[in-house]
């Protein structure tokens, strides 16, 4: 009975935190307008959002690639297939990595930030004190820090995978003496526009969307403490990672499943 | 800091972003191919189209001129009837042309090779290329080779 | 300008407010006293619309707070101005900007005007000097009167200080006594000062409620105030340790939870 009770406690819990969170977008999808008028608002957030994230996703990317580059010439060689590395590198970040990985980097870097950044200021009652100046923090502070992650990262991601693609050049083709033409000549034979970039961009959206969701949810949600605001950045930390990986499953399956 | 180089500095992330975007597009996939200046369907029966894709390359010499679109199992003359989007830019190939499905290398992938023929017309959209040679179907030919050295020790 | 009626408010199962009325005349200073915890900060908040009440109505210029929409809510609170018990200045600006921030965002001026206007309220709370400085550089009592000057920024037409004395030496504690009272004269300001310290409070206050346990104890004039027999009003205004007064949160009998703690181990 009590295993039961627990239970039915923690999904009515899920569920009600479901529900603020679906609330919660949905004011900050009505203060798009708002947006229009303020560019300078986004911007900002862009800068400290994208901007700052920009060398961690470019070398992380360049780094994956290398390792790509590396480990695909030592495993098609066996099969004497060296020359469709451009192939297993470029279909490998496009699809999966690039999406996923950037996401995953994004959610430590920006997303931990975002919910810190808000439930301090929660904590400090700047939110209040800003709806006491009749200025609405879902328009002023949340709306701009959503719509600047959700933006950038789609950028990120086609960042990651284009300076992974360099750096699989960098390993297999300057390094290892696979030929360059077929690394590319492979590779764009092989990768299709609409299958394989377009529904990379499409994921990395959902993911971006997912991220940042979650990020402004947890801090603005979170208990306004020290510690309420520790547990509500580590959870933004593994709830967008469980998001992002559940989500990369499923649109894989809804994307790549079919033949 | 400066809100000017703060705008400056977002303006570059946003086109370094794109220019990667780009990169992916044109360096990397298909995306020049399919902005074909048009192209024309040119249908082909097959005896056996096993292991040809959709979008399997179609080259003539070598060299890519277009992509397999459909392939479907024709009920009337129990065969495989292959669509293929032939590049406008190709738009002279003879009506006795042959199609035959190959294979790129011993695993690679299959893709149909052609050849030209002598004819003057040309083929236009929606003819049917009729000299036609099936997948080399590799345990077929085993089979064959085995047969084959089983008849000569008799 | 502002009436309660029957207010109730809880907290979890702690009734913080057990059906109170109490009403706040326009042009006044309106005083608000009572024991640590006893809900003033939440009272103010109530005002505000930042929390719902139980039961009960607040009335701020004819509107009811509570029945309001979201935009008539704002359109309120810009005649409003609040400054907190922490101050709440936005951490990621200067001390200018966090006094501009509202002006820039309410009103068409241009950047010179600002300026001007900025720098009048910095003066009033002797504070014109520290205009480049962070929030983050401020000590607890400047901090105060930026949010005091923030709060000021818009020409509310009422105004409510939460606890603005606390964390002043002697000499500002003077300034800023002066600077409610004259503010509420020239500018016709309502105003609603939430305090410990009577006598700066009953010095300047036209009307003083005092709360306690969710109750209004006592209400009056300052004079009536000092006057009044209540045992209860007397031992706060005069804070004598000893009297009906709980210095403690509610709780259990003392010696009886710390017997309760022996037997546990
Ligand atoms: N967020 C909250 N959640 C639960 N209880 C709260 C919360 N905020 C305040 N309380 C409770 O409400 C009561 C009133 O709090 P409030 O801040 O209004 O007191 P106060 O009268 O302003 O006290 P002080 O003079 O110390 O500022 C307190 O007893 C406190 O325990
Ligand atoms: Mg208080």
């Amino acid at each position: 009975m009590k295993f039961f009770q627990l239970i039915g406690q923690i999904s009515i819990k899920a569920l009600a935190k479901l529900g603020r969170a679906g609330l919660f977008f949905m004011s900050i999808l009505s203060s798009t307008g708002y947006l229009l008028f303020r560019p300078g608002l986004l911007i900002r957030q862009i800068y400290s959002i994208g901007v700052l994230t920009f060398w961690l996703i470019a070398i992380s990317g360049l780094f994956v690639g290398m390792v790509l580059g590396l480990q695909g010439v030592y495993t098609l060689s066996t099969f004497g297939a060296e020359s469709s590395l451009g192939i297993m590198v470029a279909a490998s970040l496009v699809r999966e990595l690039g999406p996923v990985v950037s996401a995953l980097l994004f959610a430590g870097r920006a997303g931990s930030a975002l919910t810190a950044e808000i439930g301090l200021m929660k904590a400090t009652e700047q939110l209040s004190g800003m709806e006491m100046m009749a200025i609405d923090p879902l328009k002023y502070i949340i709306a701009p820090r959503f719509f600047a992650g959700f933006i950038s990262l789609p950028l990120l991601a086609a960042l990651f995978s284009a300076s992974g693609i360099l750096g699989g050049h960098l390993a297999g083709v300057d390094l290892l003496h696979v030929d360059s033409g077929a690394y590319w000549s492979q590779m764009q034979t092989a990768i299709d526009f609409n299958d394989d970039i377009i529904n990379g961009v499409i994921k990395s959206i959902i993911f971006a969307w997912l991220v940042t969701w979650i990020a402004l949810f947890e801090g603005y949600d979170a208990i306004p403490t020290s510690a309420g605001i520790s547990r509500a950045t580590t959870r933004t930390v593994v709830n967008s990672s469980f998001a992002i990986l559940l989500f990369d499953f499923l649109l894989t399956a809804l994307m790549f499943g079919a033949p | 800091m400066q809100s000017k180089s703060i705008e400056i500095l977002v303006g570059l992330f946003v086109s370094l972003c794109i220019a990667a975007l780009f990169f992916l597009a044109l360096q990397v996939s298909n995306f020049r191919d399919l902005q074909d200046n048009g192209s024309y369907t040119v249908l082909a029966h097959f005896e056996n189209a096993g292991g040809l894709k959709s979008k399997a390359l179609i080259s003539m010499a070598g060299v890519p001129i277009g992509r397999v679109a459909e392939i479907s199992f024709d009920a009337e003359n129990y065969d495989a009837l292959v669509k293929m989007r032939i590049d406008a830019r190709y738009k002279n190939l003879p009506t006795d042309t042959s199609a035959s499905i190959l294979t790129s290398g011993l695993l690679g992938d299959k893709y149909i090779g052609l050849t030209p023929g002598g004819l003057d017309e040309y083929l236009q959209e929606g003819d049917t290329i009729e000299l036609t040679q099936s997948a080399l179907v590799l345990e077929r030919l085993i089979s064959q080779f085995l047969f084959n050295s089983a008849d000569k020790d008799e | 300008m502002i009436s309660i009626r029957n207010l109730t408010f809880s907290r979890g199962d702690r009734k913080i407010f057990d059906n109170i009325s109490l009403d706040i005349m326009p042009h006044k200073i309106t005083a608000i006293m009572g024991p640590s915890g006893t809900g003033k900060t939440t009272l103010l908040k109530l005002i505000g619309g930042q929390l719902t009440p139980d039961s009960g109505s607040i009335v701020v210029n004819q509107q009811n707070v509570h029945q309001l929409s979201r935009s008539e809510l704002y359109k309120l609170r810009k005649k409003m101005g609040m400054l907190f018990q922490s101050g709440a200045l936005l951490t990621d600006m200067s001390v200018y900007d966090n006094i501009a921030f509202p002006i820039r965002e309410h009103t068409q001026l241009t950047e010179a005007m600002i300026r001007t206007v900025v720098l009048m309220k910095l003066n009033a709370v002797g504070l014109r000097g520290a205009r480049d400085l962070m929030p983050s550089e401020l000590s607890g009592g400047m901090a105060r009167r930026v949010a005091m000057a923030r709060a000021l920024a818009l020409d509310p037409e009422m105004i409510m200080y939460d606890e603005p004395f606390t964390g002043q030496d002697p000499i500002s504690l003077g300034v800023l006594v002066q600077l409610i009272k004259t503010l509420n004269h020239t500018l016709h300001l309502t105003s609603i000062v939430v305090s410990h310290d009577v006598q700066e409070t009953a010095s300047i206050a036209d009307y003083i409620y005092l709360i306690s346990a969710g109750k209004v104890i006592g209400h009056g004039t300052p004079d009536e105030i000092r006057n009044t027999e209540s045992d209860w009003v007397q031992q706060f205004m005069q804070g004598k340790a000893d009297g009906p007064v709980p210095f403690h949160y509610p709780a259990n009998d003392f010696g009886h939870e710390l017997f309760a703690n022996d037997t546990q181990q």
